[in-house]
């Protein structure tokens, strides 16, 4: 990753104070202190599309300007590997798979050549952040490495497939650590199990305040009635986001309430079965004229911010979810969220308070027709949910979090640290 | 007991630190009451300290309807409304110690099981998980000399200082009090009011910005009066 000059990153931190205030700031600066120089390394399997390459092109330009040589590399596979991975994926969320034996031995073919062309980055880094299964049996094809390497899990791995999990914890048991994003997700392993959840980056293209004529441009580029209420669902079109259920739950609200539906996703690279999706959603919105099914680019992400803005509420009903960074993408916007009762959607939403956590279609289509009926609900709830989101899922908590777990770790299990004394 | 403001001896400056914290799953998990009392007696007392107190530096909604997880979950998970007002009155500085805060939290557990014609069951994604946390503690390097500088400086804390002085320290100092009223008796009895009205002040239902903004405004109204 092409590093910021030192002045672009100090701009950097005196924008987030702007957004934050200048003792979060301060914090991550002290907190940062005993870390400076130390070499950290993250390593995924994409750099656009989904959330967790989201998060790093964010992270690791705000851990350099605190001072620490993060890094950001990812591995490369062929199409056989991302099948593989994409069984990996469903597995850990539940989905029974049946992954052959050819696939894994492939698996562990791309993972070793990548260990060979970052040996050197692997061997020296201080701290190594290992995304998801993709890139997991790095640490065994290490065995030279000097640092602390921990798993980073963003997937909501609470009931995995048990075959598969067996399979994957052998390349996960000797990290020093991993993190999940719910202690639901958190599974039986021999070293600290530390609690993160993610984070949306309030500067961003994604998030950023835009003009008024942005956001009304949306209306005719995607040929929207600017009289009629929007629900939106952004989402990659994948089944455990339930977009069918959506389309479903528009149906029933819009009987008795007239309002238009956009689902609107763009495809990961490492995500093989998008196209699937896809097409099973457009023939379920059978091309009815309020349900505008959009294919975006992974870099529209000011067209995703304007389409959030539009909106009167925003909707992520997924059927299980690691995190659901979209729910706190809409809240930052100031909108309810009707949200799928289910992992970490359940720590942003916060059921009659920044939105409705649902079940069903039929809850789903309830809560719509309820929000639009009452405008002063729908505008007190989607203030708390800002709120809420400010305080609590904002790029700077999430880089506190990493740096204390980096101070935590070189401390060993010890419950209380005291670092940096004047 | 580690003192965070030294000896309290009058004239000593407030030494102004913060803290961070990052929770760790502790593995345990339990889904009905009878394992919630087993597991309570075996977790580690960095637990108890982190569903009293920790949570407060974790994601948290600002309109909590119980102050501890525990009493929490009472309610939303076991849906035992009697057991959550109960575990909600469970005021940790009442105890000596965590070992003993926990040993009131299994009478009150054990006593309810044995009131109980059934013992009450969450629902299987309703489980309740045992977290701790590690916390990483440093010296900001900030003194003050005398209280009147806290005036216009408790608002500029992070809320990672305003844990650490005002909501920490009840479980870390032997007085069971905040560090800015223990660091006030240092001075006599030129700040009693300010002591009693900062040590008024109930922290179980807000966010670390809404104590901050309490203690502030106790500040500003004592030395208002005081001109």
């Amino acid at each position: 990753m092409k590093r910021k000059s030192k002045h672009s990153l100090q701009n950097m931190l005196a924008e987030y104070r702007a957004v934050t205030s200048p003792s979060v700031i301060h914090q991550l600066e002290q907190l940062a202190a005993p870390l400076k120089g130390a070499k950290v390394l993250h390593i995924n399997s994409t750099k656009e599309g989904g959330g967790v390459a989201e998060i790093l092109h964010k992270l690791i330009p705000l851990k350099q300007a605190l001072g620490i040589k993060a890094d950001w590399e990812i591995i490369n596979g062929n199409q056989e590997f991302y099948e593989c991975t994409k069984g990996f994926h469903n597995a850990l969320q539940g989905m029974r798979q049946s992954i052959s034996e050819k696939l894994l031995r492939n698996y562990e073919k791309i993972n070793k050549e990548n260990a060979e062309k970052l040996n050197s980055k692997l061997k020296e880094a201080d701290f190594v952040f290992i995304h998801d299964p993709q890139p997991a049996p790095l640490l065994k094809l290490t065995p030279e490495r000097r640092g602390k390497w921990i798993w980073r899990c963003h997937i909501d791995a609470s009931k995995p497939y048990r075959n598969v999990w067996k399979y994957l914890r052998d390349w996960v048991t000797p990290y020093d650590a991993s993190i999940f994003s719910l202690p639901e997700f958190a599974q039986p392993l021999p070293h600290p199990q530390y609690i993160i959840a993610p984070s949306i980056d309030p500067l961003s293209d994604k998030n950023c305040p835009l003009p008024d004529h942005e956001i009304d441009s949306i209306f005719s580029e995607f040929s929207l009635d600017p009289e009629l209420p929007l629900i939106t669902q952004v989402s990659r079109y994948d089944r455990f986001k339930d977009p069918v259920g959506v389309i479903e739950a528009y149906k029933l609200a819009s009987k008795l309430t007239p309002l238009q539906l956009v689902l609107a996703g763009g495809g990961a690279s490492d995500d093989p079965e998008g196209e699937a999706v896809l097409n099973e959603v457009k023939q379920a919105s059978n091309g009815a004229a309020n349900i505008h099914v959009l294919l975006l680019p992974a870099d529209a992400n000011r067209t995703i911010n304007a389409l959030q803005r539009a909106s009167d509420i925003v909707l992520q009903k997924s059927i299980r979810e690691g995190f659901g960074l979209t729910v706190s993408e809409g809240m930052w916007k100031g909108k309810p969220v009707i949200g799928g009762d289910t992992g970490g959607i359940r720590l942003q939403v916060i059921d009659h308070y920044t939105g409705f956590l649902v079940r069903t279609p039929e809850g789903a289509a309830l809560r719509t027709r309820y929000l639009l009926h009452r405008r002063d609900k729908l505008e007190e709830i989607g203030m708390r949910a800002k709120r809420f989101v400010r305080e609590n899922f904002l790029i700077t908590r999430h880089i506190r979090e990493y740096l204390t777990l980096m101070v935590g770790l070189t401390n060993g299990d010890e419950e209380r640290i005291d670092v940096g004394k004047a | 007991m580690q003192n965070a403001v030294g000896n309290m001896q009058q004239k000593t400056p407030f030494a102004v630190k913060d803290c961070a914290l990052i929770t760790i799953a502790t593995g345990t998990k339990v889904q009905n009451l009878k394992e919630f009392a087993v597991a309570l007696k075996d977790v580690p007392l960095g637990s108890i300290y982190h569903h009293f107190w920790g949570r407060l530096l974790r994601a948290l909604f600002d309109e909590p309807e119980y102050n501890n997880d525990f009493a929490s979950w009472a309610y939303r998970g076991l849906h035992d409304k009697p057991l959550a007002e109960q575990l909600s009155m469970v005021l940790p500085t009442d105890y000596e110690d965590l070992e003993c805060l926990r040993q009131e939290m299994i009478e009150v557990v054990e006593q309810r099981l044995d009131e109980s014609e059934y013992v009450p069951w969450a629902k299987i994604d309703q489980q309740f998980h045992f977290l701790k946390s590690q916390i990483v503690i440093f010296d900001t390097g900030i003194r003050y000399n005398h209280p009147a500088e806290l005036v216009s400086q408790i608002i500029q804390l992070s809320t990672g200082s305003i844990y650490y002085h005002f909501i920490d320290a009840r479980n870390r100092t032997e007085e069971r009090h905040d560090d800015f009223s223990s660091w006030l008796n240092g001075f006599g009895n030129d700040f009693e009011e300010l002591v009693h009205n900062l040590r008024s002040l109930d922290p179980y239902f807000s966010s670390l910005k809404e104590i901050r903004l309490s203690v502030s405004t106790i500040f500003q109204t004592f030395f208002e009066k005081e001109k």
